[in-house]
């Protein structure tokens, strides 16, 4: 069967796999074995959870390797990109599938040159076509169409939007493989990277989720809901101008043209009818969930997701429902390092 | 010093642009002016000629005819010359092909420095930075958010959420900014009219040596099959709230942010 690469991407504040890795391995199952790439050895907790999400072989370099580009001007590092072309090299994969992060893009981009394929960028799903191969589907022009397209030339190169699929597990036990990888000739830029402390709540411009109020809150009291719900999804607070006369929130927090400007993931907008004042401040968003109870708000026009209904009714319970699902999430976690002999010993 | 600025011209408002018959963007049917993300590029070029004497900037696009007026607007910004890459066999080409014909415009022109903005509005792959840099050999110093220069080498910053990195490089290199790098400065009205009277050359791809077999749509690594309109928002009215939560939250969830 054929052999589907993916580039295992590490959160270094929290030791572990990233979320978007397993959703790779996933969608690698759909066309092949899933080969897992990593830039250092492995230990023993990352070749656990890559298997778990159907990692049949994980391969890793016989040098350090430096993350991404990274590397000193006197000897030329090597770097995810040298990694990537000699894996791919060795084992003519059926597709190479990267996590789609800004540094990720960049090796992606110079994987496609080295390699002379094709790359297709922020695929927000995977299917197979009609003899197998990746079709991807991105969303373009400000998500107002659906593209699907493949690559025809070379190995398909493709980023994965973290969206894209949802982590399964498949139980496999990998085999592990060392690749000799020859370092690139060409000079690298040096990097030194401060690791930012994880704020209980992100600065507002900074913020990957924003969840914001307006006069449809009615009330300080159904607010405070509302930052329990931005509390939840480890989000900011923020709000509209009559928010913020109101005093429900303080004048910093308030988004809009006299206001903060926002370009969120994701943009929960409760009780905001979208005057155009406030659709300058957060017209950035990526995705965008409105509540209102007025069918004609001009929020709608900008949302992915619409929902027309009283907030002060739908907040708390859409709060029960977040918490609930949280922490299921987090008992099913537990649950599964106890339960799992094959988690347990990999051996 | 010479720096190249990379410019493109772009759809003034995405919400209004569709796709033609062969799938490629149709570009004649929208109004088009200079990115924003370029502006920012074009700024920070400007701010480097004011500290240093021997800098000289040209802002390179490639594109249809009316791509010119992207150059007009950097030439207004603070570019010294332009370079307007035009020709039929360009349609349609894909990131390596737009990247291999910059590239060799580059490499006539000679640089130190080639400025960029993080992503295009229209296609926002943000490949091509890193493209050329693979092309040419020289490092990439990606999605900047501060640029300063030293004799021969460039400093720069970039906050990728987890961490703050800061980079060096010694020039030549390639580098792109985002839209924290600095506020571009509006253009006075002389420096409009003046960017005019500004020299804008036109090559062909015969004059950079590019074969027309090696770019446009017949030699894209990628092949499109469909493009369809994503459906608009749909209202769910008149719910119970445990219902309009539990619809939410399987939204959330479905777009991982939950």
């Amino acid at each position: 069967m054929a052999q589907v690469v993916a580039l295992v991407d590490r959160d270094e504040r929290e030791g572990t796999v990233r979320r978007s890795t397993c959703a790779l391995l996933t969608l690698a199952r759909r066309f092949g074995d899933p080969v897992a790439v990593c830039a250092t050895r492995p230990d023993d907790e990352t070749i656990k959870v890559l298997g778990y999400h159907g990692a049949t072989e994980i391969w890793y370099p016989d040098t350090a390797v430096v993350p991404s580009q990274r590397g000193s001007a006197k000897s030329p590092p090597v770097t995810e990109t040298d990694l990537l072309a000699a894996v791919a090299q060795r084992l003519d994969p059926a597709a190479v599938l990267i996590a789609s992060t800004p540094r990720n893009q960049e090796t992606a981009a110079r994987l496609a040159i080295r390699l002379d394929c094709g790359i297709i960028t922020d695929a927000v799903d995977l299917l197979p076509g009609p003899d197998g191969e990746p079709v991807a589907i991105q969303r373009c022009l400000a998500g107002s169409y659906l593209v699907e397209s493949t690559i025809i030339r070379g190995i398909p190169l493709i980023t994965v939007r973290p969206e894209a699929a949802v982590p399964e597990p498949s139980p496999a036990s990998p085999t592990l493989h060392t690749i000799a990888v020859a370092t690139s000739e060409a000079r690298a830029a040096r990097i030194a990277a401060t690791p930012k402390t994880r704020l209980g709540r992100p600065a507002l411009d900074q913020a990957d989720i924003v969840v914001a109020g307006g006069r449809g809150i009615g009330s300080r009291a159904t607010f405070a809901v509302l930052a329990e719900i931005a509390e939840a999804l480890g989000g900011a607070v923020a709000g509209s101008h009559t928010a913020a006369e109101l005093g429900w929130i303080p004048p910093e927090a308030r988004i809009g043209l006299t206001g903060k400007t926002v370009n969120p993931r994701l943009y929960l907008a409760c009780g905001v009818s979208g005057s155009v004042r406030h659709r300058a401040g957060m017209q950035g968003a990526k995705t965008v969930v409105a509540i209102d109870d007025d069918p004609a708000a001009p929020i709608f026009q900008l949302a992915d997701l619409g929902i027309v209904g009283d907030v002060r009714a739908i907040l708390p319970a859409l709060l029960a429902e977040i918490r609930s699902r949280t922490q299921t999430r987090a008992r099913a976690r537990a649950d599964q390092e106890v339960s799992d002999p094959e988690l347990q010993d990999p051996a | 010093m010479k720096i190249v600025v990379l410019t493109k011209h772009v759809p003034q408002a995405i919400g209004e642009v569709s796709f033609g018959q062969d799938l490629t963007v149709n570009r004649s049917a929208v109004r088009c002016r200079l990115q924003d993300a370029d502006e920012y590029a074009v700024e920070q070029a400007a701010r480097i000629a004011c500290r240093r004497l021997d800098v000289q900037v040209t802002a390179v696009t490639m594109g249809p005819a009316g791509a010119g007026a992207a150059l007009r607007a950097a030439l207004a910004r603070g570019a010294d010359e332009g370079v307007h890459v035009l020709d039929d066999a360009l349609h349609g080409s894909d990131a390596p092909a737009t990247s291999l014909v910059l590239a060799a415009a580059c490499r006539r022109l000679g640089f130190d420095l080639i400025l960029c903005g993080t992503a295009s509005t229209d296609s926002a792959m943000s490949v091509i930075p890193a493209m050329l840099a693979e092309r040419l050999g020289v490092p990439a110093l990606c999605c900047c958010d501060t640029l300063s220069t030293d004799e021969d080498m460039l400093f720069a910053t970039r906050d990728d959420g987890t961490a703050t990195e800061e980079l060096a490089a010694a020039m030549p290199a390639v580098v792109s900014v985002t839209d924290r790098s600095g506020e571009p400065r509006y253009p006075r009205f002389e420096a409009v009219a003046d960017a005019r009277r500004k020299l804008v050359r036109t090559w062909s791809l015969a004059d950079l040596g590019i074969g027309a077999a090696e770019v446009g749509l017949a030699a894209a690594a990628t092949r499109v099959r469909q493009a369809t309109r994503s459906e608009e928002c749909t209202l769910h009215a008149n719910e119970d709230p445990a219902e309009a939560a539990t619809r939410i939250a399987d939204f959330l969830s479905r777009r991982q942010f939950l």
